[in-house]
């Protein structure tokens, strides 16, 4: 009995169109059979002779597999031999399966990633300057174009605009328009092209004028960016950045105000990158340009115009997968990422000047590869976590940490974790209910207060 | 000014489409014995069209097709043992088992899929092409779209693209006249497929798919016209596919006499004839082609299930780079 579906365990022979005897060539139809989806007709697949049918016209709930008529052929002696080989290699493997469930091995991976990007780290020289997170972002495209020039960016309004954002001011002239590529509005056209160019051994920068837009490309992200080099055995990376603004800006409501970081980091095979000021923004931008695998680089608009100082070295590159302690503190923990950096750093000061209490804040810079490490690492330490973030509530970047924590370090803790998100409806336009919707400092304190008993 | 074919080269053309045919086959018996999982898209009755271009290329042209891609790999020159060892979900497969029928690659050959996504290796594809350009590396990258992804909105944003930048793309439209169940009529509005480039300037044709020869002509054509730089084009392809959508489908959306009447304009029967007439190949040597193209099928198939399968390990290799 042929498995003529991908869900099919048995069939019903409904009528044979052979008999005992005849003689049958490849497309002969030898019967019609049920499956659980449909009826259809079985066809030989080779010259030979019907030697039995083993079954009836009618039979009901035949299992799949089971031999249903003999036919001479007499070329194919060899091939019993080779199925009962097969059989017990399925029996193995399923035994091996269950046995081991292990999923040690990724974390070696993952482990071993971080190690080699470490490696690209070197600095030679300490000068730095003062420069908003826009010039950060953009000096670090224009850093890695220079180096290479498989690299070349490409979206809406990158070039003769000089960027929605301005963040890609005068690349067009230093470089060129088949380095920096104006598109139409088509992002399900524009991103598949650059993840083709990519697999052919382009290194593109695709530019969504906000995160908003790539919901019209995230097919071509997660099924063909994130999933080819798994999909090809190891044969097909896509070295590509996807970056623009992402989360809420000021009142654009709905449809342009939404944290897309828990929805990429879903999926494995990308990366996902979260900047919180100038320096790491530059430094995580260079190493995600530099990465053979597709990173997502989720940039906030309002820290666009935020300054912090920032290496000149043209080799400062900050790895992938680690997080940073951004200060710290013996008495609780705040894990945050992108503009919550900031916002929580400010709660921590006022909170700490009230209560005579020491917190830490870990700036996560990746959200994949996370650094479950140092969290865990900072948990064992103060013994309090509250975690803060943009995304909505439900299967949150901070979801995964409650897991995370209490998979791994529930002994230390001495309270319930808190988790501190935007309100789980979609953005409002008033900016009173849009305050109300995001985050808030004081949000922060009262959680830290309650976590710690005071 | 089409070169003519030698007489190596009909051979070539024929040991191709039996060879496709023979591999099919054969994969839809071991789908049957359930060592061939998931969805299976068959490529019999197809073949002229992807053996037909194949005597057009070079081979550092580059190859994007749909997950009906058996077929194209074998045209591409890739090895059925390892095809069949990637349907079976062996390690020794293109894709080390992690693939199967639909996802499938060869970096060395050029050949980028092996796409599941109706209509995303159009964009994909296009991309190659927009890579070539960038190179400037005078190859072309040839995308395969069936009739059913023409109504997908990413196949208009690459003509878009690939005409604006005048990318060296060739497009072909496989048209088997079923979109799974839903016959071209009933699910295109307007008029011929390879006419819906025109809005974007790009030129097209039609040729009749169950002819290896028109084909060829067709291809060839259309590749000079993208080769010399003249940016993308679309052949059209008039084929039918003799077996069901994938493996689970009865196809009972047509008629019987419809299948009967395209089986009597069989690919292969087609090439035959005219080798013969031609006296290109004997008789006799054609059935030694059958004879050894039997043979290799056959070894393809044990090479499968003899090989091993991928190792609990592998579940968690080539994630990241």
């Amino acid at each position: 009995m042929p498995a003529l579906s991908p869900t099919m365990i048995e069939g019903n022979l409904n009528k044979w169109f052979i008999k005992e005897g005849d003689q049958i060539d490849p497309g002969d139809l030898l019967a019609e059979i049920e499956t659980d989806k449909a009826t259809m007709e079985l066809e030989a697949a080779y010259k030979g002779i019907v030697k039995e049918l083993l079954f009836k016209d009618g039979h009901q709930s035949i299992a799949v597999n089971t031999p249903i008529a003999i036919i001479d052929e007499t070329s194919n002696s060899k091939n019993s031999d080779v199925h009962k080989k097969h059989e017990k290699r399925v029996k193995d493997l399923n035994n091996n399966i269950k046995k081991n469930e292990d999923s040690k091995v990724h974390d070696k991976i993952e482990e071993k990633t971080i190690l080699n990007i470490e490696k690209k780290t070197k600095i030679k020289s300490e000068a730095s300057n003062m420069i908003t997170m826009r010039q950060a972002i953009r000096d670090a495209m224009a850093e890695e174009m220079r180096k290479n020039d498989k690299v070349f960016i490409i979206g809406e309004e990158v070039g003769e605009y000089q960027g929605a954002y301005k963040v890609t001011k005068d690349l067009l002239e230093e470089f060129g328009s088949k380095r920096v590529i104006d598109t139409p509005i088509s992002e399900h056209g524009f991103t598949g092209l650059a993840i083709g160019s990519a697999f052919k051994g382009l290194r593109p920068i695709v530019e969504f004028m906000t995160f908003n837009f790539s919901m019209q490309a995230i097919d071509q992200i997660i099924n063909s960016a994130a999933k080819s080099l798994y999909m090809s055995g190891g044969q097909i990376n896509c070295p590509i950045v996807f970056r623009g603004p992402n989360g809420a800006a000021s009142q654009v409501a709905a449809q342009h105000s939404q944290d897309f970081t828990s929805w990429f980091s879903h999926c494995p095979g990308i990366k996902v990158v979260t900047p919180s000021n100038s320096y790491n923004a530059k430094g995580l931008l260079k190493s995600a340009i530099d990465d053979d695998n597709p990173v997502i680089f989720l940039e906030n608009e309002i820290l666009y115009s935020q300054k912090s100082k920032v290496p000149i070295d043209t080799n400062f590159e900050i790895p992938l997968g680690k997080a940073n302690i951004v200060q710290s503190g013996k008495d609780a923990t705040i894990v945050t990422y992108s503009i919550m950096v900031s916002k929580s750093l400010e709660a921590a000061k006022l909170v700490e000047e009230k209560h005579d209490i020491e917190i830490e804040v870990i700036d996560l810079q990746t959200i994949r590869p996370l650094d479950k490490e140092l969290i865990i690492e900072s948990i064992k330490k103060t013994n309090r976590l509250v975690t803060v973030e943009e995304s909505w509530p439900f299967a949150s970047i901070g979801s995964e940490i409650v897991s995370l924590v209490q998979d791994e370090a529930f002994d230390y803790l001495d309270a319930p974790i808190k988790k501190i998100n935007s309100a789980d409806v979609p953005m409002p336009y008033s900016s009173v209910l849009e305050k109300k919707y995001l985050p808030q400092v004081d949000d922060i304190i009262l959680a830290i207060e309650e976590i710690c008993y005071i | 000014m089409i070169p003519k074919l030698s007489k190596k080269e009909y051979i070539k053309i024929y040991t191709n489409l039996i060879k496709i045919r023979r591999f099919e086959e054969r994969a839809a018996q071991l789908y049957g014995l359930g060592h061939i999982g998931g969805f299976c898209h068959l490529y019999i009755g197809q073949e002229a069209v992807v053996v037909g271009v194949l005597m057009t290329i070079n081979k550092n042209d580059s190859v994007v097709t749909t997950y009906r891609d058996h077929g194209h790999m074998i045209a591409r020159g890739l090895d059925p043992k390892r095809i069949m060892a990637e349907l079976t979900g062996r390690s020794t497969g293109y894709s080390k088992g992690k693939g199967g029928s639909m996802h499938m690659f060869s970096k060395e050959n050029n050949f980028y899929g092996g796409h599941g996504i109706v209509g995303a290796q159009v964009p994909i594809g296009t991309g190659v092409a927009f890579a070539h350009k960038y190179f400037n590396d005078g190859n072309i990258c040839r995308t395969y779209i069936g009739d059913g992804a023409m109504n997908s909105g990413q196949v208009f944003e690459s003509f878009n693209l690939a005409s604006l930048w005048e990318l060296p793309v060739l497009y072909i439209i496989e048209n088997n006249k079923y979109g799974m169940g839903t016959s071209v009529n009933r699910a295109s509005a307007g008029s011929d497929l390879f006419k819906r480039g025109e809005p974007f300037g790009i030129p097209g044709n039609i040729v009749d798919g169950m002819n290896v020869f028109k084909v060829r002509e067709a291809a060839y054509k259309a590749g000079k016209h993208v080769r010399d730089k003249k940016g993308p084009y679309i052949l059209e392809v008039q084929t039918y596919r003799y077996r069901g959508h994938s493996m689970s489908d009865p196809a009972k959306y047509r008629t019987k006499e419809e299948l009967e009447k395209y089986k009597t304009k069989d690919p292969i029967q087609i090439a035959y004839e005219q080798i013969i007439k031609k006296k290109m190949a004997s008789k006799k040597e054609l059935e030694k082609i059958n004879k050894l193209v039997i043979k290799e099928i056959k070894e393809a198939a044990d090479y499968a299930l003899e090989s091993p399968f991928p190792e609990d390990s592998d579940l968690y290799t080539d994630v990241y780079v």
